[in-house]
């Protein structure tokens, strides 16, 4: 008689499966569990946002959704920026500043790019310096230095006004409009101001005589007054020659004598060019003869 | 014999790569149990050479990280009888043990006590061409030793050269860089019944391990539960297993024979379960519970349930003494005793200068057995257990466990075998490249 007190159920088998002995010793590997800790999540995660993003219509949707939810923040009334006040410029150049910053406004303060805007105002020539903030109730303030004439550069494009370092401002349509601001011309001149302040102040004792300064080659100036004379200034220190030629014309007079110009290009040897009649007269006075047709 | 030459050799490599990956496996193929340790190595010793008792007697550069052991399955006399069932074992005790120690091992050595493992003593004898011993004289002199004829499906397991004579003087260790004339060394030889390695290594490869190394366990017990006086001055190791009992004795550190009796406590379990008819696991128990070789008047008087699961209340209320049981095992246990007590005679141990004995195995846990051993072995009998190896477990350190301790060491300090050697050119057949490469080798 089999004893029904202890039936035992079947005595299970200790021994792993073969598959579960190769499993286990699969996860053993290092590399394998590298491969399943790090790699297949990457990989399944990388697949599923393939697989999602590779319809336009989804990867559409999911963008309107995004800058949807960028605009909900931005577009909030306390971000938005309506008025724009620019300082310290005039009228027209305030409008100039308007029309070149071009602002689409009203605009959220969170997508101005206000270093943008201080780049893009101090572009335009009468601009110095522009300081962009954003004030209290969402104003955008700019605050701008004008430059201040110094000069007009007769050029041949017409009259510009330069400013002490010798940017340009704006053009000029007559001198008359600035008679107060000396006048140079030539090739290069504004990139010699600092020379030409210099000459102009060394030349204040025949201030009202000047007419302006010339650049000769982009090396050297000219000083010409009224009556066409012209005074040649050497391209090295002018400021010492046209020094010298203040002491001469102290001594002498000689600028107020019939000279069309004097040429101090050469230190040791200025050169005095005398007008037409005067030549004249001084050769009659020295007993000179100038056979008068084999002149002309 | 060149084809199991090239097969160890591959075991050996394979054992040096495991050991440069830090990682091995030690697999005991028992007929009670398999047991598995994975050993952690922490960089080859290279002081590993030194003569004498180094930090933890040369073995402190291994840790045991993972340990398990199972029932053995479809194993009879220490082979494999049913290699389904032993590959089941086999799995589990390796992946118990690769979740001990979180890791993946691939390589695996491996030991067994089956195989009718028999010895043979070889002697080589060759003239030096300069009065100097070169690394290739060894290996010539080893292919010198007359090999014997060991009969068919039989395979040599261990070829260890225990003893150098260079003329007149005997005992080296190592002659290499030793002046002399002649050289003769003198081998040990250690066959086993070639079918039982190789079911042994095809159910290892069918756990998709490679075998790194066999031994046979009688020598892994010796390495592991005798001493180190004892393995220098000569002593005998009895490992008294599950299903056979193997004997080994060992003589200046190495080992010089090698031999087993078919016999263990498997059989005493048997007997119980025959006598008393009860069933095996039932006569286990009894023996491990109650178990003892030695009757005395305490032991009429204490009686023993044997249960059992009949319906019939007789026999499931029998009870027998505990003199009862030790009549069962008594005769069993001197039967395997005298036998192995033959086996060392027939193989000269009395004429050893030392007659120490050690008996270590699961059996010999028997209580009174040292008492009964020394009246049938001899007065120098002792009771040994496996040398300590770091990190193994409380639960295996016991004397079942000293082959599997011994295939540790074995592992860490692999004895020079013929196989390490290179083939001597002579050995390579003529006009080979090989041969033409290996003289301007040893020549230059």
């Amino acid at each position: 008689m089999q004893s029904l007190s202890r039936a035992l159920p079947p005595r299970r088998d200790p021994a792993p499966s073969r598959w579960a002995y190769k499993m286990q010793r699969l996860w053993l590997t290092p590399a394998f569990r590298v491969f399943m800790r790090f790699g297949l999540p990457v990989l399944v995660v990388a697949l599923v946002v393939g697989i999602v993003l590779a319809s336009q219509a989804r990867r559409d949707a999911l963008w309107g959704m995004m800058t949807s939810a960028k605009d909900q923040v931005t577009e909030r009334p306390m971000f938005m920026v309506n008025l724009v006040s620019i300082d310290g410029a005039s009228p027209e150049l305030a409008d100039a500043v308007r029309a070149k910053l071009a602002l689409r406004l009203p605009q959220s303060a969170l997508e101005l790019d206000l270093n943008a805007i201080r780049v893009s105002a101090e572009n335009l020539d009468a601009v110095a310096r522009a300081v962009v903030r954003l004030g209290t109730g969402n104003v955008l303030q700019i605050t701008i230095t004008e430059r201040q004439p110094a000069w007009v550069w007769r050029t041949d494009a017409g009259l510009i006004l330069l400013d002490d370092t010798g940017h340009r401002i704006a053009g000029l349509a007559d001198r008359a409009d600035r008679a107060d601001l000396p006048l140079i011309a030539g090739q290069g001149a504004d990139k010699a101001i600092p020379e030409a302040m210099a000459l102009l102040q060394t030349a204040s004792p025949f201030e009202s005589r000047i007419r302006g300064l010339v650049r000769v080659g982009t090396r050297r100036w000219d000083l010409v007054l009224d009556r066409n004379q012209s005074i040649l200034l050497p391209a090295e220190n002018p400021v010492t020659a046209l020094n010298g030629l203040i002491a001469l014309n102290a001594a002498e007079n000689i600028l107020a004598r019939d000279l069309t110009s004097v040429d101090l290009r050469n230190p040791q040897r200025p050169v005095l060019r005398l007008a037409p009649a005067a030549l004249d007269a001084l050769r009659a006075a020295h007993g000179i003869k100038v056979p008068t047709e084999s002149k002309s | 014999m060149t084809d199991l030459y090239q097969s160890q050799r591959a075991m050996r490599n394979l054992r040096k790569a495991a050991l440069q990956r830090g990682m091995i496996a030690i697999l005991d193929v028992g007929t009670s149990k398999i047991a598995c340790l994975i050993l952690r190595f922490d960089g080859l010793d290279e002081a590993g050479d030194v003569d004498g008792v180094g930090s933890m007697a040369g073995q402190s550069n291994f840790r045991v990280i993972g340990a398990a052991t199972t029932r053995s399955r479809g194993v009879r006399f220490g082979e494999i009888s049913a290699m389904n069932e032993t590959e089941r074992a086999i799995r589990t005790a390796v992946q118990a043990a690769q979740k001990m120690a979180n890791v993946r091992v691939d390589h695996v050595i491996a030991c067994f006590s089956g195989g009718e493992p028999r010895s043979y003593g070889l002697a080589g004898e060759i003239e030096l061409h300069d009065a100097l011993v070169h690394e290739n004289d060894v290996s010539r002199v080893l292919a010198a030793c007359d090999a014997p004829d060991i009969g068919e499906g039989r395979e040599v397991i261990h070829a260890q050269p225990v003893n150098f004579a260079l003329d007149h003087r005997t005992g080296l260790a190592d002659p290499r860089n030793q002046s002399g004339n002649r050289l003769a060394c003198d081998m040990h030889l250690l066959t086993v019944d070639a079918a039982v390695v190789q079911n042994l290594l095809y159910c290892i490869k069918r756990c998709d391990l490679d075998l790194a190394g066999i031994a046979s366990s009688a020598y892994a017990s010796g390495i592991s539960s005798l001493v180190e006086d004892e393995r220098e001055l000569g002593a005998a190791c009895i490992d008294m297993g599950g299903g056979s009992t193997g004997l080994s004795i060992f003589m200046k550190k190495h080992m010089i024979f090698s031999d087993s009796v078919r016999l263990g406590g498997d059989h005493v379990t048997s007997d119980i379960a025959q006598c008393l008819h009860v069933p095996f696991a039932v006569a286990e128990r009894i023996k491990t519970k109650h178990g003892g070789v030695h009757a005395t008047g305490m032991d009429d008087r204490e009686m023993i349930e044997i249960g059992g699961d009949s319906g019939d209340w007789e026999k499931d209320r029998r009870q027998v003494s505990r003199t009862e049981l030790i009549g069962i095992i008594r005769p069993r246990v001197e039967e395997i005793l005298e036998q192995a007590a033959e086996r060392l005679e027939a193989a000269g141990f009395s004429h050893l200068p030392s007659q120490q004995i050690v008996l270590t195995g699961g059996a010999s846990q028997i209580p009174g057995l040292d008492g009964l051993a020394s009246r049938i072995l001899g007065q120098r009998v002792r009771m040994g257990r496996p040398l300590r190896v770091q990190g193994l477990p409380q639960a295996a350190t016991g004397p079942s466990f000293a082959s599997t301790v011994g295939l540790c060491l074995f592992a860490a300090h692999p004895q020079d075998e013929w196989w390490d050697f290179d083939i001597p050119a002579e050995r390579y057949p003529a006009r080979s490249i090989k041969r033409a490469l290996k003289w301007f080798k040893d020549n230059w």
